[in-house]
């Protein structure tokens, strides 16, 4: 079955968890900008972690559901509402054919993620159903979604109305700080970079402009200082991921993120971690960012905490209708 | 070349297997060797290999692979494919018609050589261009190995929307748009063969790195009539959902 599309929000996109097997082709990535709310959405229906599901940035969408799901939204904090209802995040709801799902603007936070029992049923394209909207390319028709559409749905798994009412507990939540540093490894050529600039990157405030997209965060605050000059920001073109920090001759450093090109010719000072990538994510336009040196073990490690987290959550959301209430005090 | 590879973290989940510190051919062949023999086996926790001019990129996740682990696999298939003589790639024939309305910087390219349409036409056909990698836009190669006497700096005001197919030349490249977007090349022609198509799902794009890419001239008449043949076997399902 499906959902009708009444309000399509600012930019709303159907994202899984990107599009792997065609960087060697020079196709992007893409997926989701904050992949560990889409996956702990995912895990709290009892989905699959890959499945699809609606990103959202600054304004959500209104949608009417043709058929009964469990629904939950996770990562920032937008007002929502089913059938005039509250519609908290981090909680599993149910709806009923012809339910309406209201989501307003954000609260806190830039972007989140609208998961489904059953996922977002869009064509595969190259494997994925992400969208790359500069590519035109997977998604709803390889664009952001509109009033008027249908977006189909996958068959739910079985047992998956067990997991209505379930409530991610507080500690297990992705609640991103506006001030949680941003962590970063030496990039490939930190030594192109002079000491100044080097001590520049990791000592000082930066603030997201608001050229910024799903392809990179760009950022404004002190100039980082090449070796050479700024002749020295350029190098033979080399694959590039998302995090990594690209600083032009201008100075100003790019964060690349989700759909950003397979290769670039910029130098990089750094690379900042998966799990920080999503953070960025979350930082508006105007907001501060200030990095943080950190070795690949300590990015690894923060993989592995979250990987521990999500076991969690996938099992408390297994048992969570046969758990005793808590008597009251 | 180095004569041991440098590894090259890109962050906790991309190892950057590096052969040399400038272009050249004998470094890409082997990076390429080493992307083979890495692809054509299970390898838990490997997702991808991307080859670039100089280095290969390897990309992974760090809780199923350790990077440690990852370091070995590739020291002991760098011993085995070391000394492999690499195939010499395919030979890939793009078809282009020249000039008029599908190269319309035909006249800019030739006020800049010094020569006419005719021998810049010749010169372009003369040689094959081996393609280092794929990147910028689905598809589009970056292509090594043409003759100097055509370069020709970029426009100084590049065009909001180049159509997919266009052959055009920038400083002392010269290459191929795989897909509709802006761009500063000259462009010298147009060919009507499809370089990226992600219906195809086994060849998403005509050309891949590794292969040897061959302009030969055709007339506008066949322009015409091959298009007509791709556009009959795929763009009826890829019509712009926007419907422009």
């Amino acid at each position: 079955m499906a959902f009708v599309v009444e309000k399509p929000g600012l930019f709303t996109i159907v994202q899984d968890l990107g599009r792997w097997g065609g960087l060697s082709r020079g196709v992007s990535l893409s997926g989701p900008m904050d992949r560990f709310s889409l996956l702990m959405g995912n895990v709290m229906l009892g989905n699959d972690p890959n499945d699809a599901a609606l990103e959202m940035a600054f304004l959500g969408p209104d949608v009417v559901f043709l058929d009964e799901r469990c629904l939950v939204l996770v990562g920032a904090e937008f007002d929502a509402r089913i059938d005039g209802e509250l519609f908290g995040a981090w909680t599993v709801r149910r709806i009923a054919p012809g339910g309406r799902l209201s989501i307003g603007g954000t609260r806190r936070g830039c972007r989140a993620y609208l998961c489904i029992s059953g996922g977002i049923d869009v064509p595969l394209v190259m494997g994925s159903r992400s969208t790359h909207v500069r590519a035109k390319l997977g998604g709803y028709s390889g664009r952001a979604i509109l009033a008027g559409d249908v977006v189909e749905l996958g068959a739910p798994r079985p047992l998956w109305r067990a997991a209505e009412g379930f409530v991610c507990p507080e500690a297990l939540r992705l609640s991103r700080s506006p001030d949680e540093p941003i962590d970063a490894m030496d990039g490939p050529q930190v030594d192109a970079f002079t000491e100044k600039g080097i001590k520049t990157f990791y000592g000082s405030a930066y603030v997201v402009t608001d050229r910024s997209d799903r392809m990179g965060c760009r950022l404004d605050g002190s100039a980082l200082e090449h070796m050479g000059g700024p002749d020295g920001a350029n190098i033979i073109s080399e694959a590039v991921v998302h995090g990594a920090v690209q600083v032009p001759g201008d100075g100003k450093p790019i964060v690349l993120m989700s759909d950003c090109q397979t290769v670039g010719g910029y130098s990089k000072i750094a690379v900042v971690s998966s799990w920080s990538v999503a953070a960025l994510a979350q930082r508006a336009p105007g907001s501060e960012v200030r990095f943080r040196r950190v070795t690949t073990e300590d990015a690894v490690w923060r993989l592995k905490k979250f990987e521990m987290d999500l076991w969690s959550v996938a099992e408390l959301r297994a048992t969570h209708r046969s758990r005793p209430s808590l008597p009251a005090f | 070349m180095y004569d041991i590879p440098r590894f090259i973290s890109l962050g906790e989940a991309c190892l950057v297997v590096e052969f040399s510190d400038a272009i050249e051919m004998a470094a890409n062949v082997r990076l390429r060797g080493l992307s083979r023999v890495m692809s054509g086996e299970k390898i838990s926790g490997l997702l991808e290999c991307v080859p670039t001019y100089r280095s290969l990129a390897i990309h992974y996740d760090p809780i199923k692979l350790p990077r440690r682990a990852l370091v070995e696999i590739v020291r002991s298939k760098l011993a085995e494919s070391g000394a492999e003589a690499e195939s010499f790639g395919r030979i890939v024939v793009l078809p282009v018609a020249y000039g008029g309305r599908h190269g319309p910087d035909m006249s800019r390219v030739s006020a800049h050589s010094g020569l006419d349409e005719e021998e810049i036409v010749r010169r372009h056909t003369a040689r094959d261009y081996y393609c280092h990698m794929l990147g910028f836009t689905p598809g589009f190669g970056y292509l090594g190995g043409m003759d100097d006497s055509l370069a020709t700096p970029r426009l100084e005001n590049p065009r909001a929307m180049i159509l997919a197919g266009s052959v055009g030349i920038a400083g002392f490249q010269t290459g191929a748009y795989s897909v509709d977007g802006p761009g500063g090349w000259n462009l010298i022609g147009r060919t009507p063969l499809l370089l990226f198509n992600p219906l195809d799902e086994k060849n998403p794009t005509l050309i891949e790195a590794g292969d040897w890419v061959r302009f030969t001239r055709i007339s506008d008449v066949e322009y015409g009539a091959i298009r007509r043949g791709v556009e009959a076997e795929y763009e009826p399902e890829r019509l712009d959902p926007c419907g422009r």
